[in-house]
């Protein structure tokens, strides 16, 4: 029959439909570069260590803010220490504490969610306001009180950055999933009998996974931004290791003599979210989801 | 000669695919609208017809554009014109009424307001004018007391009220040509009847030019002075309405015409194998070419042209259409459904009574449900194992209420229902074992919702298999092999998802899910109301055969009353949660006893011009069924006074032992089924 031809595609292999977003993605300027300035950043994360000119904690009182030169790229910061240097390997720690720590928040607020949407009534009733109390509360104080009682070390901001993310993917991934537990299917499934967990994995799951990912992805980057502000306070990690929230706190009283100590993480730092940020909407309308018309919660 | 007042001229409409192809959704459309005729036009869904009604008036939906050809409207191509231009043309000339006026209504913003809106657009009149004017369109649309309806919001009205709005809206710029897409599609039987009624009066007594979309048959031969079939973005039949319903001389028509189930026949009607072809996919010879019966070698490389037959008035795009003006009289034959009904009760449901009342927290603390008026009451009904019974009834009527019930997605609030005599299914869900799940099962109405998006044919019927068996590896697809092969699907389809697929094969999966389970009770909840009429017949065909092969109790839930004609056993009737008659089909059809029943056979359109709907009741819609007494005592022409208002009706039963819930004495019932 001549309409078999049109239906020719046949069930793909995980592989193909992730390379087949990845070029979706790519193909619109705006993804392009989101991907390309993300893929950097991740690739100079990896290498930083092996091409960084310079000890990044070397101090060296002789070269106190030198400027920029053939030598010292991006110049030396208040202490003689290579900015070149701390700015490659300022990225490192940063990206992956808010990696895991957005995998987290994905991992649990999706579940909650998802869970919440499922079985509503009161369940859903009590852990919905106790979420709202939870987001009434600012995020960044209770950031502070966490990192001051148990420390800054990454077991710490790990779970406790994934904590305060995941709330509003909570949110997301109840509503993402009201829109689809009306539908006939879950019904259906519901009548057959499956057990909620089987509902959740095999019907709610791969229906909202998508608005999921890509809110997961938004959170990421604001996650990014709220871990240097944390270091820009003084809370996130401690020196000497290189970061970008912590090189702008520490030279941000030096900006009109040295600005060049302060650009360079700026623009690390700016240019990791709006990458970021590009592939997240670029994403998200790989896989036909439209954020524009959706209010972030 | 009447005058033209549109003209379509090798119209064209298409969008470019991904590969940077053409494809075309109309394919060179030429017609004319004469002053004060109503054409219908009719097609299955993605025939273009809509397409085409929209291009009437100027506009070409987002992501298409005009290949070729116009649109004359007073000789000016609407489809060139500009905004601002149409803008004049648009509600003054051409008015559009569109499929759902709830939706089309501003929800915020009073009906007489939102008509005045339109007069200020379209009228010269002076405020004094207007606000006579209002009340005027509303009259002319047959709506009581138009004052008050003007002071209502949308929502405060039916649907039938609601659609009668957009009539008057659309009349308010006394357009020369009205556009009507699908306008009744969304409602009521009894409805639907009386807004056609009204088109028709509004046709006369305007004179205005209407052009009629729908899918359905029925509704376009109660309107329409012509008829154009489309097919696959084609005009494939086009002339006088009575000759094409009558006589078509086209296969697709007369094939059409041959998969419509028909009230005065009980049966299944033959089905049209196949399905449409895609935009796009159509490279050479007739597009109906895989479906045609009267198709040779010529139509496989040769695309018909549209010929005008002078002695009929007729278009027709075929080449053998000769062969058919001989035979093509509807002869309609139906396969006789075959019963093996067992006297043994498979399912018993006694008083049962249904509730969708708010429990209050004593209730709650309680576990009862305190609802003197419930939304369905007083059900009882005894199914016999391998019968089709049917439940019918408007919306509202509690019909997929019960079905919900007997699943067990809702609970009960009092009453009965026991399986197979001794085990009780009265309880919900939580509460049944897995083997109670197992022996019923639902397929819904719409297969694009029942059936997961993301999950694979395969998958989709794997999960009965997998929960109630157990099946694993190879046995499974085995299995899943052999249930598509059941609802004639090939093995190819085990590996695509729902969307690569056409409505018809998708409802086929949904069927092979239901099966996989090996169920004793299935209930179908419209199952074919989103369905077009040709692939409605295949899937109608292939439960008759299911239902012979396994011996399965079909509990059948549809407001199309052809339908259940066409497969059902027995029928029962429902208004507002209540029964009103319970009856073999045969009898419940040829002699309809309840007033209800009455009502409800009397509006059903068929596809034939020459039978009219009888418009016995007023179109009213109730809210909530009544306190006491009567359940149809609000609409029923025939009430009897006091006591139908009081009393509730004792059933009464007839020689051929239907069940009818009146207070009129059967004798009386009976005497006007002879005049």
């Amino acid at each position: 029959m001549k309409l078999d031809n049109i239906y020719q595609e046949e069930k793909k292999s995980n592989f193909a439909k992730v390379s087949e977003i990845i070029i979706t993605m790519a193909s619109r300027p705006s993804g392009f570069i989101g991907l390309s300035i993300l893929i950097f950043h991740v690739i100079l994360a990896f290498i930083s260590p092996y091409i960084a000119p310079y000890d990044f904690k070397a101090i060296n009182p002789t070269l106190m803010l030198q400027a920029p030169s053939a030598e010292y790229w991006f110049g030396t910061d208040d202490l003689g220490r290579d900015v070149f240097t701390r700015t490659i390997l300022g990225g490192r720690t940063a990206l992956t504490i808010t990696f895991f720590g957005s995998l987290i928040a994905l991992l649990w607020g999706g579940l909650l969610g998802i869970f919440c949407g499922l079985v509503g009534g009161k369940t859903d009733d009590i852990v919905m306001r106790i979420v709202d109390a939870f987001l009434s509360i600012p995020w960044i104080l209770a950031m502070l009180l966490i990192v001051s009682l148990l420390g800054t070390s990454t077991e710490v901001l790990i779970p406790a950055l994934g904590f305060f993310y995941g709330k509003g993917i909570v949110r997301v991934a109840r509503a993402a999933t009201h829109d689809v537990i009306a539908k006939d299917f879950i019904i259906s499934a519901r009548a057959r009998g499956h057990s909620n967990i089987s509902i959740i994995w095999h019907e709610i799951i791969p229906n909202v996974r998508d608005a999921i990912l890509v809110e997961g992805a938004m959170r990421w980057s604001w996650m990014l931004l709220g871990f240097s502000s944390l270091s820009f306070l003084g809370f996130g990690v401690s020196p000497p290791t290189p970061d970008w929230g912590l090189m702008i706190s520490n030279a941000r009283g030096l900006m009109s003599f040295a600005y060049w100590s302060v650009i360079a993480p700026i623009v690390g730092l700016s240019s990791l979210i709006i990458g970021i940020n590009l592939t997240a909407d670029a994403f998200a309308k790989a896989l036909g989801i439209d954020r524009s018309t959706k209010a972030p919660v | 000669m009447t005058e033209i007042i549109q003209k379509v001229k090798n119209l064209s409409i298409g969008f470019k695919s991904k590969k940077g192809e053409e494809i075309l959704i109309l394919r060179n459309i030429s017609t004319n609208i004469k002053k004060g005729e109503t054409v219908g036009i009719v097609g299955e869904s993605g025939s273009g017809k809509s397409t085409l009604a929209l291009a009437m008036m100027g506009y070409v939906k987002h992501g298409l554009y005009t290949i070729g050809g116009e649109c004359e409207f007073n000789s000016s191509n609407l489809l060139k014109m500009k905004n601002r231009d149409l803008e004049k043309i648009r509600g003054r000339k051409i008015a559009m009424i569109p499929q759902n006026a709830g939706q089309a209504l501003t929800p915020n913003l009073k009906i007489g307001y939102q008509i005045d809106e339109a007069l200020q657009l379209h009228s010269d009149l002076k405020e004094e004018e207007r606000e006579q004017k209002i009340s005027e369109l509303l009259n002319k649309v047959r709506l009581p007391s138009p004052e008050t309806i003007a002071l209502r919001y949308p929502h405060e009205l039916s649907g039938g009220q609601q659609q009668r709005v957009a009539v008057a809206m659309a009349l308010a710029g006394t357009p020369d040509l009205l556009l009507l897409d699908e306008p009744t599609t969304g409602l009521d039987v009894t409805t639907q009847a009386h807004v056609l009624e009204l088109l028709n009066f509004i046709a006369k007594d305007t004179g205005t030019s209407m052009v009629y979309v729908s899918h359905d048959l029925g509704a376009i031969a109660q309107v329409s002075d012509r008829i154009i079939v489309m097919y696959s973005g084609e005009i494939v039949l086009e002339g006088p309405s009575r000759d094409i319903l009558k006589k078509p001389i086209h296969p697709y028509t007369y094939g059409l015409l041959k998969s419509i189930p028909k009230l005065s026949l009980a049966g299944l009607p033959q089905s049209m194998p196949g399905s449409q072809p895609q935009p796009g996919t159509m490279h050479r010879g007739c597009s109906f070419f895989d479906r045609c019966d009267f198709s040779d070698e010529k139509c496989k490389s040769n695309s018909p042209q549209l010929e005008y037959l002078e002695e009929l008035n007729t278009s027709v795009r075929c080449f053998n259409h000769k062969s058919l003006i001989n035979d093509s009289k509807v002869n309609q034959t139906v396969n006789k459904i075959k019963t093996s009904l067992k006297d043994k009760e498979i399912l018993n449901i006694s008083e049962v009574s249904i509730s969708y009342a708010k429990q209050n927290l004593l209730d709650q603390v309680l576990n009862r449900i305190s609802d003197d008026n419930p939304t369905v009451k007083d059900i009882n009904i005894n199914i016999k194992k391998g019968e089709t019974i049917a439940l019918v009834g408007e919306s509202g009527s509690g019909k997929s209420t019960i079905l919900k019930s007997i699943a067990g997605l809702l609970r009960t609030k009092g009453g009965v229902i026991k399986f197979d005599q001794k085990r009780n299914l009265s309880s919900d869900l939580k509460e049944r074992d897995p083997n109670d799940l197992r022996i019923i099962q639902l397929i819904f109405q719409n297969p694009d919702e029942s059936l997961n998006p993301n999950h694979t044919v395969e998958e989709i019927i794997a999960q009965p298999l997998k929960l109630y068996f157990g099946l694993k590896g190879e046995e499974l697809k085995k299995n899943i092999k052999e249930l598509l092969q059941k609802v004639r699907l090939g093995e190819f389809y085990m590996s695509r998802y729902p969307r690569q697929l056409s409505g018809g094969e998708k409802q086929r999966v949904a069927v092979a899910r239901a099966f996989a389970a090996k169920p004793d009770i299935i209930l179908c909840d419209e199952v074919t109301s989103a369905l077009d009429v040709s692939v409605q017949a295949a899937v109608l065909n292939l439960l008759q055969q299911l239902k012979e092969d396994f011996g399965t109790t079909y509990i059948f839930v549809s407001h199309d009353l052809a339908v259940v004609r066409a497969i059902s056993d027995r029928v029962a009737v429902l208004y507002q949660g209540r029964l009103c008659e319970v009856g073999p089909s045969k009898d419940v059809y040829q002699f309809p006893s309840h007033p209800y029943t009455e009502v409800l056979l009397g509006a059903v359109l068929e596809p034939d011009p020459d039978i009219k709907p009888k418009l016995v009741a007023e179109d009213i819609v109730e809210e909530k069924p009544p306190q006491k007494g009567c359940s149809f005592q609000g609409r029923c022409s025939r009430i009897l006074g006091d006591i139908c208002k009081n009393e509730i009706p004792p059933w009464q039963i007839t020689n051929s032992g239907n069940s009818i819930r009146c207070h009129i004495p059967l004798k009386e019932l009976q005497k006007d089924q002879i005049n």
